[in-house]
């Protein structure tokens, strides 16, 4: 029972990880938090069955075809719900306008897909083992997201530029940094993890619409734990939660592992807004 | 009434405020003359239809006190209809208690709503939007969970029957006047709370933090009071929706129904009654008529609520406000009156000498005031200049309570302010104004005004739900009030006007006229005259002047060397932190180091 909490768990906080990772990437160009999400979590999931399933593509095609939903999900925030209210001064309307987006995203899924849950396929022909593929293969999207953004931020030039647009945006456009290009290509690359997460996740989670608000919330877990805009602090936390919700239901049942996250993460919250890995600012006036 | 402002009163905007009262009640009439009047043409499934707007107007009602008025992002609060819902429909089946009369169960089941409606609230107090946004909506998830969990009190998938009402309201027709009456009165409820100093403080809490806390609004407080009530009415709510649905599962609360009551309040417009009256009604109804959208209807919803942010952030509040879309008289000027500032300021009790001793402040490794001693005596005006980033805007909020010095105190009549206690700083009477005029853009310049008087205000929230008469007394007084400082100001005529339709120079003389509404002991203006002309500047500093005669103190911080010298009795000049120079204006002048470093030769 205890490999069974632990496979499942690590497997599913590496989901939450993943989300946490999407919402740090399109925070880190924008200053913004997007409903946009766990939305796309939930495509990776509906898309991957589409391709594979029900048009009847090999795995590594469906796998590119998803990916380049999540991107094109990701570029239509940023100009769509994101790019449009940066300028405002009313800081709210982001939240408004992303969870818009989010919900037609959401409902169009339900109305032109399915409301049910639909079965996702087996990625790899291997025989079922103890310790599965649907285990295993989110963990292996993480670790290869991981090492990829490390990669990309610190040893190549176009990460150096991600860096200094989310470390300081107005001296990033000083210096002649493509800002509008560069954010876009971080929402793409946001939509791509994002739409990663459910498609390793998919046998799992399976394709269905209502992932959606539920990846948005267990996603952004992680973020608020670990301290926004922080990776590695997302992976840990997310991890932890996975394990502690998988225990928790093993344990003492669903219920109570639901409320004991909300409970968990409320309290954090509000002892620590900043998250528990991250720096307060002083307000102006 | 206030006898004493009443022949100072300007008659004019007395006249248009008592007929744009008349026509914004219009409105209410006509639709409450349609809704009594429904049965007459609407037959049996529009009863439904009609039953159903009544039930989430009560929910929204609430609500827009929220979102509407507070700016705060509740989108889960379908969570407290579900559990008005299942509170009064488990009371009444007594599947956990013995079975309890319907009314009792509903009446229970307000208390319930309200606890809960400031648990899930109360983290608005810490969180900002999103992270706010985010547990109101983990708080919806969780409730249908235990909803569908806890089988042997809420019959998990399988459901729990809902309340039946004893006649009169068993038939269709006697529930839908029930609830009718309830979405009536929680409309009355709630106007009232929008017209009142709780309804101002909200949109002053949404739109103008600092100068909210500035005029002694504690955040807190109110917002606990306003959860409480939207989490009652929208628990009184889900009893009836359990009644009208006659057996709820938790599937009867998607999250697609907060985002329903969400929406109405945006279309509907943040700030006004009316609007999410309207908007309600409209998204109940709207997929009646096209029945082929029905799977749709909350895409549309979606699509609406992009198109509100993109394009349209007012509602159908501001596209139905006529009145603020005629022009303005464009060569109007601001001429102040200083001899009303003596009926309207009285004599402010003595609260003796304003002081800072030894306080110093950084910013990581940046130095921001090193060792600063100050003092301001009652009708004296100081001048605080320097160059930028000398710890001029700094000084003023420590004494305001915005930031805690490291070292030092701020004595008030020698006694130290409490530190970091921002809204107590108006309970003293130290009023100020800011760098960046902080206003209320959609409320009226009055009403802005008056929110400077809220903490003047005696009649308590309930009271003000009620429309009892200390709440009315209040209001007339802080109207007349709020009429003569706008006159002593000079800007009356523009009392019923949007304030984002000001002008600069305008909206920096409102911020004083709002500071004058603490009968102020001490008034800082962090630099009044940025932005205006050389005119105005003059009668600015008459009005200062003025000001300070009728026995206030005023820390006045600016950058134009002719008018701190010109109206100060002390200047105080200041370099990386510290007091470089100090003395009179004469003095000043004639030293040598302040006229190199800052004045120019």
């Amino acid at each position: 029972m205890v490999e069974s909490i632990v496979s499942t768990g690590v497997a599913i906080g590496c989901i939450y990880a993943l989300i946490a990772i999407t919402y740090n990437v399109m925070f880190s160009a924008s200053r913004v938090f997007s409903f946009t999400a766990g939305t796309l979590g939930m495509l990776g999931g509906v898309l991957g069955s589409l391709f594979i399933l029900r048009m009847g593509m090999p795995v590594a095609a469906g796998l590119v075809l998803a990916l380049a939903g999540g991107a094109l999900v990701g570029v239509v925030t940023e100009i769509v719900a994101v790019r449009p209210v940066l300028k405002s001064l009313e800081q709210h309307l982001y939240v408004l306008s992303t969870l818009a987006l989010a919900l037609v995203v959401q409902q169009f899924t339900a109305i032109e897909w399915s409301t049910e849950q639909q079965p996702f396929p087996r990625l790899l022909d291997i025989a079922r083992g103890g310790f599965d593929q649907q285990f295993w293969l989110p963990m292996l999207a993480c670790a290869v997201v991981i090492a990829g953004l490390e990669l990309l931020y610190r040893h190549t030039l176009v990460g150096h530029a991600f860096l200094a647009i989310a470390e300081d945006n107005f001296a990033a456009r000083a210096l002649g940094l493509p800002e509008r290009t560069l954010r876009m290509a971080s929402f793409a690359l946001a939509g791509m993890i994002g739409a990663l997460a459910g498609f390793a996740g998919g046998e799992m989670l399976l394709a269905f619409f209502a992932n959606a608000p539920v990846l948005t919330f267990y996603g952004f877990v992680p973020v608020a734990l670990g301290g926004m805009g922080n990776n590695r602090g997302a992976v840990i936390a997310g991890i932890l939660l996975g394990l502690f919700q998988q225990a928790a239901n093993f344990l003492v049942g669903g219920i109570f592992a639901s409320v004991a996250v909300f409970t968990v993460f409320i309290i954090v919250l509000l002892a620590r807004p900043e998250g528990l890995a991250g720096a307060s600012h002083q307000r102006r006036v | 009434m206030d006898m004493q402002a009443t022949p100072l009163r300007p008659s004019r905007a007395k006249v248009q405020g008592a007929s744009s009262l008349y026509g914004a009640a219009l409105p209410f009439l006509v639709l409450f003359v349609v809704g009594v009047s429904f049965p007459l043409y609407g037959g049996g499934y529009w009863g439904v239809i009609a039953t159903r707007a009544c039930i989430y107007w009560v929910l929204v009602s609430g609500l827009n006190l929220v979102v509407g008025f507070g700016g705060q992002i509740a989108i889960g609060w379908v969570a407290l209809l579900t559990l008005g819902a299942y509170t009064t429909s488990v009371l009444v089946a007594g599947t956990a208690t013995p079975e309890l009369p319907p009314y009792l169960a509903l009446a229970i089941a307000a208390p319930v709503g309200a606890v809960f409606g400031l648990i899930v609230g109360l983290p608005a107090l810490r969180l900002r939007t999103f992270y706010f946004a985010i547990t109101t909506l983990g708080f919806a998830t969780i409730v249908t969970q235990v909803a569908l969990a806890w089988q042997s009190v809420t019959g998990g998938g399988v459901g729990v029957a809902g309340p039946v009402f004893p006649a009169p309201f068993d038939s269709q027709w006697g529930f839908y006047y029930f609830c009718f009456g309830l979405a009536a009165i929680c409309t009355w409820m709630t106007a009232n709370i929008a017209a009142s100093r709780f309804g101002r403080a909200l949109t002053a809490i949404r739109d103008a933090e600092v100068a909210a806390e500035a005029s002694g609004i504690a955040k807190p407080a109110l917002l606990g009071m306003v959860f409480l009530f939207s989490g009652a009415v929208a628990a009184v709510a889900g009893g009836l929706f359990a009644t009208l649905q006659s057996y709820i599962t938790p599937d009867a609360f998607t999250l697609d129904l907060s985002i329903l009551f969400f929406i109405a309040i945006l279309i509907g417009g943040r700030g006004s009654i009316l609007g999410p009256l309207l908007g309600t009604i409209l998204l109940t109804v709207l997929p009646e008529f096209a029945a082929p959208l029905v799977a749709w209807s909350t895409f549309l919803y979606a699509v609406l609520l992009l198109v509100i942010v993109l394009a349209m952030p007012g509602g159908i509040a501001e596209m139905l406000d006529f009145r603020n879309r005629r022009p303005l008289e464009s060569d109007r000027a601001i001429v102040p009156r200083p001899e009303l500032l003596e009926p309207l300021l009285g004599s402010p009790p003595d609260a003796g000498a304003l002081t800072l001793d030894e306080v110093a402040l950084s910013f990581g490794g940046v130095i921001a005031i090193d060792g600063l001693d100050l003092e301001i005596g009652p009708g004296q005006v100081h001048g605080l200049i320097g160059p930028n980033g000398s710890g001029k805007t700094t000084t003023l909020n420590v004494i305001s309570g915005y930031y805690a010095p490291q070292r030092g105190a701020v004595r008030l009549n020698g006694a130290a302010m409490p530190v970091l206690a921002r809204h107590r700083r108006a309970h003293l009477r130290i009023a100020r104004t800011f760098q960046t005029p902080r206003i209320v853009g959609s409320a009226s310049v009055l009403q802005n005004v008056m929110i400077g008087g809220t903490i003047d205000g005696e009649a308590t929230f309930v009271e003000s739900l009620l429309s009892l008469p200390r709440h009315r007394r209040d209001e007339a007084k802080l109207h007349d009030t709020a009429m003569l400082a706008l006159a002593a100001v000079g800007l009356e005529q523009l009392a019923s006007v949007r304030a984002d339709r000001l002008q600069h120079s305008e909206l920096r003389f409102t911020e004083i006229a709002r500071a004058l509404m603490l009968r102020p002991a001490y008034l800082l203006l962090d630099e009044p005259a940025a932005g205006l002309s050389a005119e105005e500047i003059e009668r600015l500093g008459a009005l200062i002047l003025a000001i300070a005669r009728a026995g206030t103190g005023v820390l006045v911080v600016e950058h134009h060397p002719d008018l701190i010298f010109d109206i100060c009795h002390r200047v105080t000049v200041l370099n990386l932190g510290k007091i470089l120079a100090a003395g009179t204006p004469a003095e000043i002048r004639a030293h040598r180091e302040v006229v190199n470093a800052y004045l120019g030769a």
